[in-house]
């Protein structure tokens, strides 16, 4: 960007004759702070990126010394974990993960996405001015307190209902976690089917559809890149939830084979068992492996979401 | 007025489409009446019987009647100390993406790095900070190991409002500027950042409520416990936070009153999660006014 800066110096030098080195300080100055400022700014993006060095160096470094200890084979495919024995398979946990996960998509998904419809299509203004700012409040609710309100309101709930002895397990924690997830996958859902553009619906209108036949052959076709995209935002979210999903899982290290069965996720593996363990212990490490496996899953739905907007790009 | 016969299928589906307009708005309606519900529960649960006392005195161990004074002073100054630390390079890095990165290979792997950071879970962080403070520094569980791997957290967060709301500024305004023969780092001081300061500044109160309700990041590197003094402005004091003893009382506390303080102490955190992100838009809505008017 010269052109302006050089517009400023042809400038300068006119004025900087007959007024002296004083005009010429003043030039200097302004150009460099110009140069200052940029380079702060680079500064600060690669502050940005050191920190994601920071946290792939630092938990990858100490997730690799598992392997010393334990196979790749026993800790991938073994359900048995007995860190006291020496026996870590984390087999379970990443199953529980990613059942915790699906299990709250399926109940997420079509609430947070007839939301996002309602609000973007259906609903009247005065609507929308309501509901975009009462769920901004649900993103706000720190996730400790969805946690507490899960176990002293949603657990004593699903016991009664269900008739079982334990409320906790894989339900409560699903819905506790559809809470949280709400408000995201609804924003962006809603972000994409308003960016549809209006003339799609004034032709599908001038066929003769009713409004619901409209928005599921014609909006959500056109909008369902983001809609997709929402929906992999969210289940980041679900998967790397930690405080609200301990306090309602049962805290079990046992594979989930019911909606009922306390048992144990990643996150809440990690987070219940990392401070009473040394920090050179081969279950230290295991712990930092599921915590680098919780990280490789992020960034591969990261990447995934770019993939899918770069297919979405020429579309529109 | 009858060129149109109404067959079976269009009958059908007008009335499809009416149920199905019914169906939205009683979703709609559900959800909402929830979320009404559950800040009323929150906040009925704890508020009535809050008191000053309880916001300001020591918390016990076993005897009923504890306080939360040194844990809410705690998430301030964690917070306080996090945002200090982030929004400088949150804020310098976001103006990098929004003004100065031209459009090639390497920004773009600068903006997989920053929606990756953004993607990383909340608990990595505290992982990363117990790695780096109580394992690599050896100063253990400490307010400064917290607030500074709270600033990890917030950083992404920060990038990402601050480039959204630049880039919302209108290319005019700018042109303008660079008319008048400003530089591009005055134009971005007096001219950019001033329009783009109200999406900041919601930016930043999102930001500062999820950092002050955040508890698994200051549960692994401040700590279950406080120094046991009010106003303990030392950085490597232990720094028990307002979420942490929420989930403390909850688990492990033997007080009687274990129960009421946890009720209490949720009500305090929605309350002041909520008074952040009104208090500061308050400003932002009168001069709002005043432009429209």
């Amino acid at each position: 960007m010269g052109t302006p800066a050089q517009s400023f110096a042809t400038k300068d030098e006119l004025l900087t004759k007959p007024m002296g080195s004083n005009r010429f300080n003043r030039y200097a100055r302004v150009h460099f702070s110009n140069k200052l400022f940029k380079f702060y700014a680079l500064f600060s993006i690669f502050a940005l990126c050191f920190v994601l060095g920071l946290v792939i160096f630092f938990i990858g470094k100490t997730a690799l010394l598992t392997f010393q200890h334990v196979s790749v084979a026993e800790f991938f495919f073994s359900f048995d974990w007995t860190p006291e024995e020496g026996r870590f398979g984390a087999a379970l946990f990443i199953i529980n993960t990613l059942s915790l996960t699906a299990l709250t998509l399926v109940i997420a998904v079509p609430i947070s996405v007839g939301m996002a419809i309602l609000i973007a299509e259906i609903a009247p203004t005065w609507f929308k001015n309501l509901v975009r700012p009462v769920l901004d409040l649900l993103v706000g609710i720190p996730s400790i307190v969805y946690g507490y309100l899960g176990l002293t309101v949603l657990i004593p709930f699903l016991r009664e209902i269900s008739g079982e002895n334990l409320g906790d397990g894989l339900l409560a924690a699903a819905l506790v976690l559809t809470l949280m997830i709400l408000p995201t996958i609804c924003r962006i859902s809603d972000d994409a089917i308003s960016a549809v553009p209006k003339k799609y619906r004034d032709a599908a209108y001038a066929m003769g559809s009713t409004r619901i036949q409209v928005i599921m052959k014609v909006i959500l076709p056109a909008a369902g890149r983001g809609v997709v995209a929402a929906i992999i935002m969210g289940m980041t979210r679900a998967i790397g939830e930690t405080m609200a999903v301990v306090m309602v899982i049962g805290n079990t290290a046992q594979l989930a084979k019911s909606f009922f069965s306390p048992t144990s996720v990643l996150t809440s593996n990690i987070v219940m068992q990392i401070s009473n363990v040394d920090f050179d212990s081969p279950w230290n490490y295991a712990l930092h492996m599921m915590a680098f496996l919780l990280l490789l899953i992020s960034f591969a739905l990261i990447l995934f979401i770019r993939f899918l907007g770069r297919k979405g790009g020429d579309l529109t | 007025m009858s060129g149109f016969t109404r067959t079976p299928k269009i009958t059908r589906s007008i009335r499809l489409n009416k149920i199905a307009t019914v169906g939205f708005y009683t979703l709609g309606i559900l959800v909402l009446t929830l979320i009404f519900w559950l800040l009323y529960t929150i906040l009925s649960k704890g508020l009535p019987s809050l008191s000053w006392g309880f916001l300001t005195k020591l918390p016990e161990e076993m005897d009923v009647g504890g306080g939360i004074g040194p844990v809410l002073f705690n998430s301030f100054y964690i917070l306080g100390i996090s945002l200090a630390l982030s929004i400088p390079i949150g804020i310098g890095a976001g103006i990098y993406m929004a003004e100065y990165a031209p459009k090639n290979k390497f920004t773009e792997v600068l903006r997989i790095c920053v929606e990756s950071l953004a993607s990383v879970p909340s608990i990595v962080f505290g992982m990363l900070g117990l790695a780096i403070f109580a394992s690599y520094f050896q100063v253990g569980l400490t307010i400064l190991g917290g607030a500074v791997s709270l600033a990890f957290l917030n950083l992404p967060m920060l990038a990402r409002v601050t480039e959204e709301s630049i880039r919302a500024v209108p290319v005019d305004v700018r042109n303008a500027s660079y008319a008048l023969g400003t530089t591009k780092f005055q134009c971005i001081r007096t001219v950019v950042l001033p329009i783009a300061m109200r999406g900041i500044i919601t930016g930043i109160c999102l930001v500062a409520g999820r950092a002050f309700g955040e508890s698994a990041v200051i549960l692994l590197t401040a700590g279950l416990s406080t120094s046991g003094e009010m106003w303990d402005f030392n950085l490597f004091s232990p720094g028990e936070t307002l979420a942490v003893h929420l989930w403390y009382v909850q688990s492990e506390a033997i007080v009687e009153d274990a129960k009421q303080i946890a009720d209490r102490s949720a009500a305090v955190l929605v309350l002041v999660v909520l008074l952040i992100n009104l208090l500061f838009r308050i400003p932002l809505w009168i001069s709002n006014r005043k432009l429209k008017m």
